[in-house]
């Protein structure tokens, strides 16, 4: 491995996917800050910054009221579903900068039930690109799924081994939504919601909240419980001209990169690691497909190789190269502020060995973690013991 | 905004731009190049181009933004029509049995009375 890494995550706390009546976002993002501060053996007193936002569910900054209003510099980040890496790429980079030893991060939300309702003006697009029923984020992923499938002869099937690993991972991880395995069958006859994705490949809005403590290499020294999980990168990238996103009125003949390629090359690169050095993945499943795709873009396989991929049970806990342990989006849901927090914890925790019964067995030593969103954003993180 | 189509000789044309300094493509037409803020020249489409890809719409989106029929709602199917030259556009489709689509097939453009208001889409074109 390559330039040591200087920070370390020492605290990974989560409140429960799902959701959660009476419950704010904001106190689900609180009691997630208590949870890894207690994992990691600080006080919110010692904290020294903190990084935090949802989409939905109000100033993260404002959960001083319920954690101690310590006076220190408490940021919000609104970053739609890259809120969460958002929030820890500037907290890594302030502590890289040498300006503090240690911080948190946080990632919460709550949205209302069923798809999301979006504003064609907040998206610079005309109103009748709403008017007309094109307004709507499962036609982008039903329709990118469609071509690639097209294009790299991936069959149904395949979509239904993803939802299917899901939720037997959801059913083993205590803090998921959807703990009920389902079959092959009964995710491949589910109603349709957008052509080829069934109800059980689309992941669902819903709520949530996960935080970290990070820690520069010379405050472990203070952290005598720590058992540090070292950030070896990360990377955060927006689009580039040409390539396919959500709401997109057109697309160009020749489609660019997605900037989940980008982010993942700077990922590996600054990490020092490639690929082939990952024992465990977390990648953005919105839908069933974009698991698949975004395993390729990512470079953990070739493209049109997934079919063999899942065929053969390499993504499964146990297999080579296990994806979404913990049940992903499908089993946990999207509250958009959390989801990305929720994979590096999974990536911390399995890296620790304290995963319990969905554990990656043999001792897994390098974690990745993806997230991907709209218009056109993506966060990657190289992870190790 | 302008409306995204007009009528040309009897038929049905959906309306784009190219910008007039890096020659970009652009749907819908805009004043301004995204990519390099040059002036942007309209440019009328072909009447027919291929189904790119296509996926369906099985429950009622969000309204609003979404114009209601003021019926029960009925699932439809949306695709990206490929202009050879130009772009992929987006659109609903007349046709929306999964059977009857399939990517590479030949579409037209046509007018579609919806809602009260009148919109184009993208219909099978045989052949």
């Amino acid at each position: 491995m390559s330039a040591r890494p200087e920070v370390a995550v020492v605290g990974a706390g989560i409140h429960p996917f799902g959701r959660h009546e009476g419950v704010t976002g904001l106190a689900m993002g609180a009691y997630a800050v208590r949870a890894a501060l207690a994992d990691a053996g600080v006080a919110w007193a010692d904290v020294q910054f903190a990084y935090g936002g949802s989409e939905d569910a109000g100033n993260a900054d404002t959960m001083v009221a319920e954690l101690g209003p310590t006076g220190l510099p408490f940021v919000n980040v609104k970053n739609g579903c890259a809120t969460g890496g958002s929030s820890l790429v500037s907290a890594v980079r302030a502590l890289e900068s040498g300006a503090f030893e240690l911080g948190v991060v946080v990632g919460f939300d709550k949205h209302p039930r069923g798809a999301f309702r979006t504003d064609p003006a907040d998206w610079s697009l005309p109103a009748w690109y709403g008017e007309d029923g094109l307004m709507v984020t499962t036609q982008f992923f039903g329709a990118k799924v469609q071509r690639y499938m097209h294009d790299h002869g991936i069959p149904e099937l395949t979509l239904a081994q993803v939802a299917e690993k899901a939720f037997r991972n959801g059913s083993m991880t205590p803090h998921a939504w959807r703990r009920t395995p389902l079959s092959l069958e009964e995710i491949l006859e589910a109603p349709i919601v957008a052509h080829p994705l069934t109800k059980y490949m689309l992941c669902s809005p819903g709520e949530g909240a996960a935080a970290l403590v990070l820690c520069r290499r010379e405050a472990l020294v203070r952290l005598p419980r720590a058992r540090p999980i070292w950030l070896r990168s990360v990377a955060f990238r927006t689009r580039r001209p040409n390539s396919f996103e959500v709401f997109s009125p057109s697309v160009a003949l020749e489609v660019a990169p997605s900037p989940t390629v980008d982010a993942a090359r700077e990922a590996f690169e600054h990490a020092g690691l490639g690929p082939a050095d990952v024992d465990v993945v977390q990648v953005q499943d919105t839908e069933s497909g974009a698991e698949l795709i975004h395993l390729a873009e990512c470079g953990l396989c070739e493209h049109g190789a997934q079919v063999e991929l899942y065929a053969s049970g390499a993504t499964n806990r146990d297999g080579r190269l296990p994806v979404n342990t913990d049940g992903g989006c499908l089993a946990n849901g999207e509250p958009v502020g959390a989801s990305g927090l929720r994979q590096v914890f999974e990536v911390v925790v399995q890296l620790r060995g304290e995963a319990g019964q969905r554990q990656v067995p043999n001792g897994p030593r390098v974690g990745f973690t993806h997230v991907y969103g709209a218009p056109g954003v993506s966060a990657c993180t190289v992870l190790s013991r | 905004m302008t409306a995204p189509f007009d009528r040309v000789d009897g038929s049905v044309r959906l309306v784009g731009g190219r910008c007039a300094d890096c020659a970009a493509s652009l749907f819908p037409l805009r004043e301004r190049c995204p990519a390099c803020g040059g002036f942007v020249e309209r440019v009328v489409l072909a009447e027919r181009g291929t189904l790119w890809t296509w996926t369906t719409q099985g429950f009622e989106p969000k309204s609003p933004p979404y114009r209601r029929d003021g019926e029960e709602f009925v699932p439809f199917a949306v695709g990206y029509v490929e202009f050879p030259g130009f772009l992929r556009v987006e659109g609903r489709l007349t046709e929306s049995d999964p059977s009857r689509l399939r990517i590479g097939m030949a579409m037209r453009v046509v007018e579609l009375e919806r809602g009260g208001a009148t919109t184009y889409a993208f219909e099978p074109a045989g052949s």
